[in-house]
């Protein structure tokens, strides 16, 4: 699994640290998604799909 | 073509009206006549709200928005002319104007921020714990609980003096009063306003360690500006928690085996809120949002300038989504219940949100473990006429 996020769609509302938090962390200015890893382990796979289900305005995809 | 109005009286008090999920067996969009005789849509499918929230091609400004219910408060709020809402009131903007307000507020709302406060929080529902101790019992769980610990913890970040509260907290029921007069709403919203642009002039001269300061020193924003954003914060910031707080209360209250769990059991209290914003949903009347040109929706064609109501509470009661979705269960994961919104407008404050109701009900429930009802659930007065609903009071015993 690779990972994407685009940080000029993304609105800061913060559900993919809050769901993820070893992939995903805020800005500390901005509040806009941070990638920790762009290639989760497998154990994180599932919750990863999870956040990107969450995220409100489509800032991050899964490949 | 039946004549659908939107239905506001409950059966039960926690349940959405019966009219409204009998509607989901005939799909999950539906032709709706709204107060002023436009022909929009009701949305009662999860699925289909999310893709309309998450829709660039629908707005959220003022104007093309139509009343869903003949109120007073409702009618003004698609006439901003009249009610004169301050220019940073970023939440009925549509993009490029709502980006540039969010952007600079996103880092202020971080879950890692939001962590860090949790302290203070803590400190913050011990103090009005303790003072509800000393008062009662019986007390009104609203006045000593529900209201006091988001109202402090808004006031604090924004640098809003508590002290100062009585004016804003009158003129926010007036505001949030679907049977306030026109009149009345306006004079509100005045009020509050003039109240914000004068506590941004005393914050020029003498800045503090909190939100609005911050946001004066970045150079980034207008006086005007910086009111209409204090605005929307400080209102946002009671009404929305203080309502979980005290309907959630009520809610784990009236179901004795939800409240044991969410007292005894810490691994459960993240997914009982979570549930809790589900079950509850007390955002009843909206959002609403309106088609900027042609959108199909699950086959169904929305036509630009019609205006689309999404019925929360029934969304998130929608079983193609959550299973079992009627009953109040807080050990399921309900997260993907859009409480707080979808797309560019979900809510700011969610992770302040999260945080209070995760520190607030565990408390809450050790410090009083006898917790009960001081009246019989019928007699607890609902927040039917009310924009957010949840409790008028909640007197308590222990």
């Amino acid at each position: 699994m690779e990972i994407k996020a685009d940080t000029t769609v993304c609105i800061g509302a913060g559900m993919c640290a809050l769901t993820v938090p070893k992939v995903f962390d805020q800005s500390e200015d901005e509040g806009t998604v941070v990638l920790l890893q762009d290639e989760p382990p497998q154990e994180l796979e599932e919750a990863v799909r999870r956040a990107v289900t969450l995220c409100p305005s489509g800032a991050i995809s899964v490949s | 073509m039946s004549e659908l109005t939107l239905p506001t009286a409950r059966q039960r008090p926690l349940d959405p009206p019966d009219e409204v999920t009998a509607l989901r067996q005939q799909g999950t969009i539906h032709r709706m006549t709204y107060a002023d005789g436009h022909q929009g849509w009701l949305v009662t499918g999860h699925a289909a709200a999310r893709a309309v929230l998450a829709s660039p091609y629908f707005s959220n400004r003022p104007e093309h928005m139509h009343p869903p219910i003949p109120s007073a408060r409702m009618e003004l709020a698609t006439q901003p002319e009249k009610l004169r809402v301050p220019p940073g009131f970023f939440l009925r903007m549509d993009p490029p104007d709502h980006t540039r307000f969010r952007r600079l507020l996103t880092g202020q709302f971080t879950v890692r921020r939001m962590k860090m406060l949790e302290p203070r929080i803590e400190e913050i529902t011990g103090a009005c714990l303790d003072a509800m101790e000393a008062a009662g019992p019986p007390v009104d769980l609203v006045q000593e609980f529900a209201l006091p610990i988001p109202s402090l913890v808004i006031c604090e970040l924004l640098g809003v003096p508590y002290g100062e509260r009585a004016q804003f907290q009158a003129d926010t029921k007036v505001l949030a009063s679907l049977e306030s007069k026109a009149d009345d709403a306006i004079a509100a919203l005045g009020s509050i306003s003039a109240y914000l642009y004068g506590l941004v002039q005393r914050k020029r001269k003498e800045p503090g360690d909190d939100l609005l300061s911050g946001l004066i020193e970045s150079g980034e924003l207008s006086d005007e500006d910086l009111t209409g954003v204090g605005v929307l914060l400080l209102i946002a910031g009671h009404e929305t928690t203080a309502n979980m707080l005290g309907l959630g209360t009520y809610a784990l209250l009236t179901n004795p085996d939800q409240l044991a769990a969410m007292r005894d059991d810490p691994s459960v209290v993240d997914n009982g809120v979570e549930e809790l914003l589900r079950h509850l949903t007390i955002i009843h009347l909206g959002p609403m949002r309106s088609a900027l040109e042609d959108v199909e929706i699950e086959g169904v064609t929305i036509k630009a300038g019609e205006t689309v109501s999404i019925h929360l509470p029934a969304v998130n009661r929608d079983p193609a989504r959550f299973d079992d979705a009627e009953r109040l269960d807080v050990t399921r994961p309900a997260g993907g219940h859009l409480t707080f919104g979808h797309g560019i407008h979900q809510c700011l404050g969610q992770q302040l949100a999260r945080a209070e109701m995760r520190i607030a009900y565990p408390a809450l429930l050790r410090r009083f473990p006898g917790l009960r009802l001081a009246v019989t659930p019928e007699e607890v007065p609902m927040r039917s006429d009310m924009s957010i609903y949840g409790v008028h009071r909640l007197p308590v015993t222990w």
